[in-house]
C-alpha cells in the first residue's frame, strides 16, 4: 500500500466488529492461514479470498476509504468476520506492493468510484413541490393536535400532583407516546416516554420528572408558536419534535478526528443508534454523526477512535450545530498526531451552559477535560481538576451513564495522576468516552 | 455539581417550592402560592430547570486517591499490547459454538502470552489492567502470571474496587515496596501494620535472606493471627522448605485449627529429617517389611498429634487408612535398610505377603509419599517402564496419579517418558499425562503426538476423538513443528476421491493446528523487544 493509507492498529479495526462474536472470529482469520491471493491498490482497497468450510473460498473486498465491504459470504453482519481478518491481516504485516485488483473485486470497487463521482445534485431532481408543501402542511397539522393533546396531559400531571405517579406511572404515559407517535412527532413520543420512567428511577425523582415536564411543555409551547422563532431556534424546534431536517446547513471541509464511537440500543430492541463524535483539527468544531441500524443488524457507518479524515462535513441546521452528516472522505495520512488540549470542569460546564442557548434541550455537550484526576467512589465517581478543588460527577445511572469497565479503564489509565478524557457534559455530569494516558498520543475508547 | 439557583428569585418561587407544589398538585394548592394554574407552574418550572442547567457549576472534589508507584518495567512493544488485548477480549467473547473449522482458538493462548510477557520483564499497559484482573479473578490458573504482569497498577486499582480484592491476598510481590530485610525496625513495622499480601512477600523475602528468621517472624503474632491467615502463611512455607522451618512445624501440630495441624504434619512429613518424619518412619516400619505387612491396631493420641486422620472415609478399612497414612508421611529412605538393601525398583517389584489388597494400599501410599518429598528414583521405579501396559505398571495404574509422579521427574525425562507411552499406547489414554510436560514440548515428545495424530488418521479414526490432545497440541507444539505439520496437511487432503469424510476433517484439524502454532510464533516475536 502506498503511504497515503498508514494503516489502522489492530485495535482500530477490531473497533470495526458489529459485536464481540464477530471480533473474536475476526481476530482468528487475522493471520496468513486460510487467505489467498491477497492484494491492495494504491487508491486504498484491499481484496482477499479466504477458505472457509465449503470448497469455494469466499470473495473478500474492503474499501478503506469508506471504510466500505463487501464479501461472497452468507454473513450478514457488517463487516463480517472475513472483511475484520482481511483489515487484520493488513494492519499487521501489509498486503505487498499495490496491484491490480482482481476481476471479482475490480467490479464493486469500480461502481463505488463511479457512485461516489455521480454529483450529489441527484438529490435535486424537480420533486413535486405542491405536493411536498400539502404533505409538510398535512404532517404539521397533525403533530399540532397532538402537541394540544400532550399540553393538556401535561395540564392534568401537574392538576393532580406528581405525587401518584409511583402507582399510576408507566402505562398512561406509554399510551400517550404512541398518540405521539401517531401525531407523526417521534420526538416528542421519545421524550414522553422517558418521563415515564422518572418515577421508578430512586430517590430525587419528583424534581427531575418536573424538570423534564417542564422541558417538554417548553418544546410544545416553541411548536405552537414556531413561525415566529429565529430561523436557527426554529430548526432546532422541529429537529427535537422530530421532523426531518429540511435543507442543507453548513458545509465544513476540515481533517476531523474520530474522539469516541458508541451504540446505544432502543428501549424495545429494535433500533441501534451509534454515536460518532468528531472534532475539525482545523475548525475546532465538533460534530456529531449519527447512524441507525434496524433490529440484529449493526450501523453500517463505522470509524475507529483515533483516526483522522479529510472529509466535507454538512451540519445540520439547529440542535446547536451539532448534528453533522459526513460528505466525501478519505482516511487522511496522519492516524493521530497528538493529544487534544483539554480544559477545565469549570470551562466544561460553561461550553454546556452556552451551548442551552441555542437548544435549552440539550443534555449534553462533547468536551476534552484535562488534565483530570479520576476518583473512584463507592457513591460515585468524579473527574477532579488536576489543580483546585473542582470537580464533576460521573453519572453512573440512567441516560448518558456509560459501563462501569470503562471507568475502572479509566482509573487504571490514571494510576491516580492527571489524564486528558473526552466526553460528553450535560446536566448529570461528564460521561467519558475516551481517555489519553500521560504521554502517549494514543487514544483509549472506554469500554 | 452545584446549581446555579442562587439569585433567581423572580417570583417564582424558588426549586424546592416549585417541585412540592408540583407533587401536591395545583388543585390541592390554596391561596395560590407561585404559579396558581398548571401552565404557569409548568412555565416557572421551564424557566428554572434551563437556567439550572445553565449555570451549573463543579462540584467540590472528594479526596484524590494516592498516586499509583511508578512501575520501573518497559511496557510491550505495540503489536504484543494489541495481541494481548485480543486475547482478553477472546476470554469473553461468547464461544461461537458448533464444528471448529480450521481457524485457530485464540483463547487458550493467553497462559502462554502472560508467562512469555514475565520471562521478558514486562509491566501491562495500564488501560489492559482491568481486564488482566478480570481474568486473575475469573481463571486461577492465570493469577499468578496476570497479576506479576498488572504489578503495581493492579495493586493500586485492586484496593479500589472489592471485585479484586483477591488480588490483595494474593501475595506474589504484588504489594507495595519491600523494605529492607536487614532493617529490623522496618520490618516489624510492615510485619505489625501491613496488609496481608504485603506480609506474605515480606515474610518470603526475610526468608530468602535467612531462613532461621522467618519462623521467628512468625512466632511474634502467631497467637494473634486469625486461622485462615496462620493456614495461609503455613502454606508459604511450602516453597523452599527447610530443616530451618522444623521447630516451627513441630509446634504448630499443637494448633487450635485442625487444617493447621495438618499441614504443618504434611510438611514435617515432606522434610526426610524431621523428628517428624522419624516417627513416622518408626511407625511404618514396624507395619511394613519383607515378611508381609500388618497394619496398626489402633489411632492413639500420639499417632492423631502427628496429623493422623483417625476416621476413614465411606466405604474404606480403619486399618488400611491408618497404614496409609503412615507410609505416605515416612521417609522413603527408611525402607532400604528394612528390605536388606534393595532400590525403590525392586522393594516395589517384591510380591506382597498378606495379598492384593495390601499391595495397592502399599503401592498407592508410596506413590503419595514420592510426590510429597519429590523423590525421583521412587518416582521413576513406581512408574516402571512407560512401554508396559498402563494396568500392569507397579505403582498405579491411575493416569491421574502418574502424571504426579511425573512431576517429580527432570523435564526432560518427563518428557521422554510420556514420548514412549504414546508410541506404546496411542493418544486416548495420553491427555492427563500431556499436561504435566513442559511447554513447548520436547522435539521428540512432539513427534511422537503428531505420528500418533497420523496414525490415527491413517486408522480412519475422526479427529474428534482426540479433540483433547488436538487442544493440547495446539497451545504447547513448538512452533517449529509447523512445517512438519504442513506436510500432514497435504497429505491429510491428497486422496482425491476423499473416500470418507474423515479425511477432510483432519485435513482442517491440522490446518488449524498449523494455524495456531504460526500465530504462537508471531506472538513470541511480536514480545520480542524491539
Amino acid at each position: 500500500m502506498t503511504e497515503q493509507h498508514v494503516r489502522w492498529t489492530a485495535e482500530q479495526v477490531l473497533a470495526l466488529a458489529p459485536d464481540d462474536a464477530s471480533r473474536k472470529a475476526g481476530g482468528r482469520l487475522g493471520g496468513a492461514g486460510p487467505w489467498s491471493q491477497i492484494g491492495g491498490s494504491a487508491s486504498g482497497s484491499l481484496w482477499g479470498l479466504c477458505k472457509g468450510s465449503g470448497s469455494t473460498p469466499y470473495r473478500t473486498v474492503v474499501d478503506l476509504a469508506g471504510p466500505a465491504y463487501k464479501c461472497s459470504c452468507p454473513s450478514r453482519k457488517f463487516p463480517c468476520k472475513h472483511a475484520l481478518g482481511l483489515l487484520l491481516l493488513w494492519s499487521a504485516e501489509g498486503v505487498g506492493e499495490p496491484g491490480e485488483a482482481p476481476e471479482w473485486a475490480a467490479q464493486w470497487l469500480a461502481d463505488r468510484a463511479a457512485k461516489a463521482a455521480r454529483p450529489a445534485a441527484a438529490a435535486g431532481r424537480p420533486a413535486d413541490e405542491e405536493g411536498a408543501r400539502r404533505r409538510a402542511e398535512r404532517r404539521a397539522a397533525r403533530i399540532g393536535a397532538g402537541v394540544g393533546e400532550l399540553e393538556q396531559r401535561l395540564a392534568d400531571l401537574l392538576r393532580g400532583g406528581l405525587a401518584d405517579q409511583e402507582q399510576s406511572g408507566y402505562a398512561r404515559w406509554e399510551e400517550t407516546a404512541a398518540r405521539m407517535v401517531d401525531a407523526q412527532a417521534p420526538g416528542l413520543a421519545a421524550r414522553v416516554r422517558e418521563l415515564g420512567t422518572i418515577p421508578s428511577c430512586g430517590s430525587g425523582w419528583p424534581a427531575r420528572m418536573l424538570e423534564e415536564a417542564a422541558l417538554l411543555h417548553l418544546l410544545d409551547r416553541a411548536w405552537l408558536g414556531v413561525a415566529s422563532l429565529p430561523e436557527q431556534l426554529a430548526a432546532t424546534v422541529r429537529s427535537r419534535v422530530g421532523l426531518p431536517a429540511s435543507g442543507e446547513g453548513e458545509a465544513v471541509r476540515d481533517r476531523w478526528l474520530v474522539l469516541a464511537q458508541y451504540d446505544s440500543v432502543s428501549p424495545d430492541g429494535r433500533l441501534t443508534t451509534r454515536r460518532i463524535w468528531l472534532r475539525g483539527l482545523g475548525s475546532g468544531r465538533p460534530a456529531l454523526v449519527l447512524d441507525f441500524g434496524p433490529p440484529g443488524r449493526p450501523p453500517g457507518l463505522a470509524l475507529p477512535v483515533g483516526l483522522v479524515l479529510e472529509a466535507e462535513v454538512r451540519f445540520r441546521p439547529g440542535s446547536a450545530g451539532l448534528r453533522a452528516d459526513l460528505g466525501e472522505r478519505r482516511p487522511a495520512a496522519v492516524p493521530c498526531a497528538e493529544v487534544p488540549a483539554g480544559v477545565s470542569t469549570g470551562a466544561a460546564l460553561e461550553a454546556y451552559g452556552a451551548a442551552l442557548r441555542e437548544d435549552p434541550w440539550l443534555e449534553s455537550w462533547p468536551v476534552v477535560l484535562g488534565p483530570v484526576i479520576p476518583i473512584p467512589g463507592e457513591l460515585g465517581w468524579q473527574l477532579a481538576d488536576a489543580e483546585g478543588t473542582s470537580a464533576l460527577p460521573v453519572p453512573l445511572t440512567g441516560a448518558g451513564s456509560r459501563s462501569r469497565p470503562g471507568l475502572w479503564q479509566l482509573a487504571a489509565l490514571s494510576g491516580g495522576g492527571p489524564v486528558t478524557v473526552f466526553g460528553e457534559c450535560g446536566h448529570r455530569g461528564f460521561t467519558p468516552l475516551t481517555a489519553w494516558q500521560p504521554g502517549s498520543p494514543e487514544p483509549v475508547p472506554l469500554a | 455539581m452545584v446549581t446555579g439557583d442562587e439569585g433567581y428569585d423572580e417570583g417564582y418561587g424558588d426549586w424546592e417550592e416549585l417541585v412540592g407544589a408540583a407533587l401536591l398538585g395545583t388543585d390541592r394548592r390554596r391561596g395560590g402560592g407561585p404559579a396558581g394554574s398548571p401552565e404557569a407552574l409548568l412555565d416557572a418550572a421551564a424557566v428554572h430547570t434551563v437556567r439550572r442547567r445553565a449555570g451549573l457549576r463543579p462540584a467540590e472534589a472528594g479526596p484524590r486517591p494516592q498516586p499509583a508507584p511508578r512501575d520501573p518495567r518497559p511496557a510491550p512493544p505495540a503489536a504484543a499490547r494489541q495481541r494481548l488485548a485480543q486475547l482478553l477480549a477472546g476470554r469473553t467473547a461468547a464461544a461461537s459454538g458448533g464444528r471448529r473449522g480450521a481457524a485457530p482458538d485464540l483463547t487458550e493462548l493467553l497462559p502462554q502470552w502472560l508467562a512469555a510477557a514475565g520471562r521478558h520483564g514486562y509491566r501491562s499497559p495500564a488501560a489492559l489492567v482491568p481486564a488482566l484482573l478480570d481474568a486473575a479473578r475469573a481463571r486461577t490458573d492465570l493469577r499468578a502470571p496476570a497479576l506479576a504482569l498488572a504489578g503495581a497498577r493492579g495493586m493500586w486499582l485492586a484496593r479500589l474496587n472489592p471485585d479484586w480484592r483477591f488480588a490483595l491476598r494474593g501475595g506474589a510481590g504484588g504489594a507495595g515496596e519491600l523494605p529492607d530485610v536487614t532493617d529490623g525496625a522496618a520490618v516489624e513495622r510492615l510485619w505489625q501494620e501491613g496488609l496481608f499480601a504485603e506480609r506474605v512477600a515480606l515474610l518470603g523475602a526475610v526468608r530468602a535472606h535467612e531462613a532461621a528468621a522467618a519462623p521467628r517472624l512468625l512466632a511474634t503474632t502467631w497467637a494473634t493471627e486469625r486461622a485462615e491467615d496462620r493456614l495461609m502463611f503455613l502454606d508459604s512455607l511450602r516453597a523452599g522448605l527447610s530443616p530451618q522451618d522444623e521447630p516451627f512445624l513441630e509446634a504448630a501440630l499443637g494448633d487450635r485449627s485442625r487444617n493447621v495441624r495438618a499441614t504443618a504434619a504434611e510438611l514435617l512429613s515432606a522434610l526426610p529429617g524431621s523428628a517428624l518424619a522419624g516417627r513416622m518412619a518408626e511407625r511404618a516400619l514396624a507395619c511394613v517389611g519383607p515378611e508381609g505387612v500388618t497394619p496398626p491396631a489402633e489411632c492413639d493420641a500420639r499417632m492423631l498429634r502427628d496429623g493422623v486422620v483417625k476416621r476413614p472415609p465411606a466405604g474404606r478399612g480403619e486399618r488400611a487408612w491408618w497404614l496409609g497414612q503412615l507410609v505416605e508421611a515416612a521417609p522413603l529412605s527408611c525402607w532400604r535398610d528394612r528390605f536388606g538393601g534393595l532400590g525403590p525398583a525392586e522393594i516395589v517389584a517384591l510380591p506382597v505377603a498378606g495379598g492384593e489388597e495390601w499391595r495397592e494400599e502399599l503401592h498407592a501410599a508410596w506413590c503419595r509419599a514420592a510426590v510429597r518429598q519429590r523423590d525421583a528414583r521412587w518416582s521413576r521405579a513406581l512408574l516402571g517402564p512407560a512401554s508396559a501396559p498402563p494396568a500392569a505398571g507397579p505403582g498405579t495404574a491411575s493416569l491421574a496419579e502418574r502424571a504426579k509422579l511425573l512431576e517429580t521427574l527432570s523435564d526432560g525425562e518427563r518428557a521422554d517418558w510420556v514420548a514412549e507411552f504414546i508410541r506404546a499406547h496411542g493418544l486416548s489414554e495420553a491427555f492427563q499425562l500431556l499436561g504435566v510436560c513442559v511447554v513447548p514440548w520436547a522435539g521428540a515428545l512432539g513427534r511422537a503426538v503428531v505420528d500418533a495424530l497420523d496414525s490415527a488418521r491413517e486408522a480412519g479414526s475422526y479427529p474428534w476423538s482426540f479433540s483433547g490432545v488436538m487442544g493440547l497440541a495446539e497451545r504447547c507444539l513448538d512452533p517449529a513443528e509447523a512445517g512438519r505439520l504442513e506436510i500432514l496437511t497435504a497429505a491429510a487432503s491428497a486422496p482425491p476421491e476423499a473416500e470418507s469424510g474423515a479425511a477432510a476433517y483432519w485435513a482442517e484439524a491440522f490446518q488449524r493446528l498449523v494455524a495456531t502454532l504460526r500465530l504462537r510464533e508471531a506472538m513470541l516475536a511480536e514480545l520480542a523487544p524491539a
